[in-house]
């Protein structure tokens, strides 16, 4: 599914990313822990093509295609997902609209039709009752007015209703109390099948106890330095980075 | 032009190509002489041409402004032609002596003049080079007690409402531009809704500059008698030259007891070319309303999206009592286009009511200006104004400025201002980009968000061609 090779990544002309070796495989849920500002996000901006990062050697291949020449819309078409940590707020911009758009986009881009008014309606009440989230999400301006963890609930409605076959969620469960991440964690684990990679990226092991990691992986100063199961996510818990790290 | 199909407004200003049709035009030139050729071709009454020859004589003496936030060459008031006309008979008994050449333009534009084709909700007065071409539903109108023409028609058959109103909303020595329309206007539409009657149909002007040399010198006026109501639309393109073009109209809007009117635009004149700037329409126009009757109520719902300068604050005088004027605008600049556009809402009557809503966008490195005016006379009593002005930037280069003014004299006035600025990021459209949507799509999603609150004011068809024409403005305007 997706194989990175030797990835190394600038942001403002400073090295972020020094060679990251990774293979996804279909199915797989990977978590990718480690320190602040390790390149965590960075990873994550990487792949899915934001702008502001230069990658500066290595390759992503995804789906047998090295993407990193593509736009970030095609990327999104082709079945990359990801989660954002911050989700910015567009006023104006209709939450359920904007859904339509984003799903209609792909469903183009796979030849098919656009969704009829009704259908959508239907998959839209269907994907709010999985996710247990209210009628709040429809008639709203884009992320505008909600929570911190309205905000994540709202990525996982999007991740819901798009499918797509590479989910990376970065820091979906960062500002979430206790409360927040049980909804947010059960939400993913309902719309993830076992036909979807899952990526993690996450500070904390808390996550993990809502859905079981294939493999953690340990990113620090901008390279993976451990990998291993889920006890190497336990093991940090209890002892942190710090025997890793120096 | 209501019916223009979306689906094929895709290009950068697909309205540029040029008719080649004989006209029959003067030589460049202004003098009072050329005054009295155009009172004269019309066949005016006495009063028309003292009107004319009073607003030249004004104009001698006046200088063109310069406050505005435009810069722009001075315009050689010689160097155009001030009247300039599609050669044709005086009057067609049907469309079949009318050019097909121009019928054709008309096509091409979206407007069908074929009495088989036209919208039966809608009558369209097609102006092409300051001339009227032809108005469609005359006759439907007529039975109801609408008068619906052009202005040297109205001058032939109701010179007694022309002389009465002409004038008297924007004076002859109003302005410079205004001056110089109130000499030599050629053209424009006559609007008379007569009491009690709420029009039916939408009335709309097509207006067309075709010669690269003619300055366009339109007269609109409306008059909304007592308790009436009309919906008037007005859509304006122009072709692609690399001179400058001069448009100066005037707009004068009257309604009486109880009366209202609703003046939609979509203003999209040849905006010059989007890298270099060159050629454009110079649009320097004074629309006002007076709202003259208690319980009037005037509203101007405008989307400019052409011109090269805009120059443009469509305004009301809310005389009676309890009357309510209402500014919503889009003005979307791009290339090196400059608009400094806003309105004047001039509260004299008691307990009159004013709401201005105006959205700026900007790109390239085009400059945006709202300047507007909320002044509250002394017997103006519980008058009452909302301002909402906010700014949107697209990429560094544009700049969005905002010149609020209010001036109050009376203490029980209630005035409230909003003002925001706001850019579309970069964060903003990659979320979009993530999800699969495209840049353009973003923006214009971004954007028509922004202008909601303009767009739902427009009738239906007019927001929608609005819309698409923001779409196209907006392409390539990011990254």
């Amino acid at each position: 599914m997706l194989v990175i090779k030797d990835l190394h990544a600038n942001v403002d002309g400073v090295e972020v990313l020094k060679g990251i070796n990774l293979n996804i495989k279909k199915g797989e849920v990977h978590a990718i822990m480690g320190p602040n500002g390790s390149g965590k996000s960075t990873l994550s901006k990487v792949v899915s093509g934001h702008p502001d990062y230069e990658v500066t050697q290595g390759s992503v291949v995804y789906k047998d295609e090295d993407i990193l020449s593509f736009d970030p819309s095609d990327r999104a078409l082709k079945g990359i997902f990801m989660g954002f940590q911050y989700p910015v707020e567009i006023p104006g911009v209709n939450n359920e609209e904007f859904l339509k758009m984003a799903l209609n986009a792909k469903r183009l881009y796979q030849g098919k039709d656009e969704i009829s008014p009704e259908d959508f309606n239907k998959l839209l009440e269907e994907k709010l009752d999985l996710i247990k989230a209210g009628g709040k999400f429809k008639n709203r301006y884009l992320n505008v007015g909600l929570s911190g963890g309205e905000k994540k609930k709202n990525e996982i409605l999007q991740l819901a209703i798009l499918e797509p076959d590479l989910a990376i969620l970065d820091e979906t469960d960062s500002g979430l109390d206790i409360d927040a991440l049980k909804v947010v964690a059960n939400g993913i684990k309902e719309v993830i099948s076992k036909d979807q990679s899952l990526i993690l990226i996450t500070h904390y092991q808390r996550l993990l106890d809502y859905i079981q990691p294939d493999y953690v992986h340990v990113l620090s100063d901008g390279k993976i330095i451990k990998s291993g199961d889920k006890t190497l996510a336990m093991k940090l818990e209890e002892q942190g980075y710090d025997w890793l790290v120096n | 032009m209501s019916d223009i199909d979306i689906s094929a407004i895709n290009s950068e200003y697909k309205y540029g190509f040029k008719t080649d049709i004989e006209t029959d035009a003067l030589p460049k030139g202004l003098s009072e002489d050329v005054v009295r050729f155009i009172s004269a071709k019309k066949n005016e009454p006495e009063f028309m041409l003292n009107f004319r020859l009073k607003a030249y004589k004004k104009w001698l003496t006046m200088d063109e402004p310069d406050w505005a936030k435009l810069n722009y060459p001075r315009i050689d008031f010689q160097d155009i032609v001030y009247y300039s006309a599609p050669k044709f008979k005086e009057e067609f008994s049907s469309l079949d002596e009318v050019d097909p050449l121009l019928l054709e333009t008309y096509e091409k534009l979206g407007i069908s003049l074929d009495e088989q084709k036209q919208l039966a909700n809608v009558a369209v007065d097609a102006v092409f080079d300051s001339v009227s071409v032809t108005t469609t539903h005359r006759k439907k109108l007529m039975d109801m007690g609408v008068y619906f023409c052009s202005i040297s028609e109205a001058l032939q058959e109701f010179p007694e409402l022309i002389e009465e109103y002409i004038g008297t909303v924007v004076p002859i020595g109003d302005n410079f531009f205004a001056a110089l329309n109130s000499a030599v206007f050629t053209d424009g539409s006559f609007v008379f809704i007569p009491p009690d009657l709420k029009c039916p149909i939408e009335l709309s002007t097509y207006f067309r500059i075709n010669n690269e040399e003619a300055g366009q010198f339109e007269r609109t006026m409306i008059v909304a008698s007592e308790n009436s109501y009309v919906s008037y639309l007005e859509g304006c393109t122009a072709p692609q030259f690399n001179t400058n073009q001069l448009h100066a109209a005037v707009v004068e809007l009257i309604t009486l007891e109880g009366a209202e009117i609703k003046y939609s635009t979509v203003q999209n004149w040849y905006a010059g070319d989007r890298k270099t700037g060159k050629g454009g329409i110079f649009n320097f126009v004074t629309k006002r309303g007076l709202c003259k009757g208690d319980n009037s109520k005037i509203s101007w719902a405008q989307v400019e999206t052409g011109s090269a300068i805009t120059w443009k604050y469509p305004s009301c005088i809310l005389k009676g009592d309890n009357s309510v004027g209402e500014f919503y605008s889009v003005a979307v600049t791009n290339g090196k286009m400059q608009a400094d556009t806003g309105t004047k809402m001039v509260h004299i009557g008691k307990n009159t009511k004013s709401t201005i809503i105006s959205k700026g966008i900007s790109t390239d490195q085009s400059k945006n200006a709202y300047r507007g005016l909320v002044r509250v006379n002394k017997g103006a009593k519980n008058a009452r104004n909302y301002s909402q002005c906010d700014s949107m930037l697209i990429g560094d280069e544009c700049a969005a400025f905002t010149y609020p003014y209010v001036e109050s004299a009376n203490s029980s006035a209630h005035l409230e201002h909003e003002a925001s600025t706001s850019k579309i990021s970069e964060e903003q459209l990659f979320y979009f980009e993530q999800r699969g949507i495209s840049r353009e799509d973003a923006i214009a999603m971004i954007v028509n968000g922004f202008c909601k609150d303009v767009f739902k004011q427009l009738p239906l068809e007019f927001a929608a061609e609005a819309e698409a024409l923001m779409k196209i403005k907006l392409e390539n305007s990011v990254g």
